[in-house]
């Protein structure tokens, strides 16, 4: 499986470190609300098909990358920095990609 | 200035080995640059970053993901969004960027005692990386000049390539011996020399 860093270009799998489920909403850190709490904690929405996840790029740029995967087919339809805030500089060039 | 050992010490064998009968076709050295930098722009503050690395080391960074330069002497290249790697055969370049890197456009890191610098240079240099690192060494993919972030197993590397048969590579000082005898290994089927 590969996955297209938005820095990095194409990489293997082994490179990126799988950061959890990007579906979910983390309550304020002094909500009393338990059900928001359990729901942050156990939900899943364990789709087959595209599947909103957040992967670390740990083995190269060290970014946090919002990917969307195929759950049925590893289908990575796309991947894009959790920050917002990277300047051009931060994005391989149009002729670069594969 | 006490001179730095190199980790790479007892492994390291001048001279020619493998299979060179027909032509060494990789040579191998440790670069030992004075001082290796790691800088890191604040979200927005990449391109005065860029512009104090210009007024330091007198390299313009090209504009783009993992672009980068040398001179010979000095090199830079970026690994990640809004970081890059400095490395100069002349100690003191930490304290240089620390006066032009304010703190409101990002940090120096001094990584000089940090990594270690070797160097593989010749016409197998590509091949023998390609068995190392599972990204693309071909020049339009990886230009002369810029830099990649990858891992080896659970070794960190930073590769930036110095010419077209030549790369240089960062790793932890404290792998870097047995980084240094798998990369002497993969050589071996080739000819290599270390000088």
């Amino acid at each position: 499986m590969l996955i297209t860093c938005p820095y990095c270009g194409p990489r293997d799998v082994i490179e990126f470190t799988y950061q959890g489920d990007g579906n979910r909403e983390r309550p304020e850190p002094a909500s009393q609300n338990f059900e928001a709490w359990n729901a942050y904690v156990y939900d899943r929405l364990n789709p087959a098909g595209d599947h909103n996840e957040i992967w670390q790029h740990s083995g190269g740029c060290r970014a946090h990358l919002r990917v969307v995967r195929n759950t049925l087919t590893h289908e990575i339809s796309s991947v894009a920095f959790v920050r917002g805030d990277h300047g051009s500089g931060a994005r391989r060039k149009a002729e670069d990609k594969p | 200035m006490v001179e730095r050992q190199s980790p790479l010490e007892p492994e390291f064998h001048v001279g020619s080995h493998g299979n060179f009968e027909h032509g060494v076709e990789i040579l191998l050295t440790e670069t030992r640059p004075g001082s290796i930098v790691q800088l890191a722009a604040w979200p927005g503050e990449e391109k005065k970053l860029i512009a104090a690395i210009r007024t330091v080391v007198g390299l313009a960074l090209p504009d783009g993901a993992g672009g980068g330069m040398s001179d010979g002497a000095k090199s830079v290249f970026g690994f990640a969004p809004g970081k890059f790697t400095v490395a100069d055969e002349a100690e003191g370049l930490a304290a240089a960027f620390a006066k032009a890197v304010t703190p409101d456009i990002g940090t120096v890191t001094d990584l000089s005692h940090g990594r270690t610098a070797i160097r593989i240079a010749g016409p197998k240099a590509e091949w023998v990386l390609a068995k190392f690192f599972a990204i693309d060494f071909a020049l339009p993919a990886f230009p002369v000049g810029a830099g990649r972030s990858t891992v080896h197993h659970d070794v960190f590397a930073q590769i930036h390539r110095t010419g077209t048969d030549q790369f240089d590579l960062y790793v932890f000082r404290s792998f870097a011996r047995s980084f240094w005898k798998a990369l002497c290994h993969a050589c071996e089927e080739v000819g290599y020399e270390v000088q």
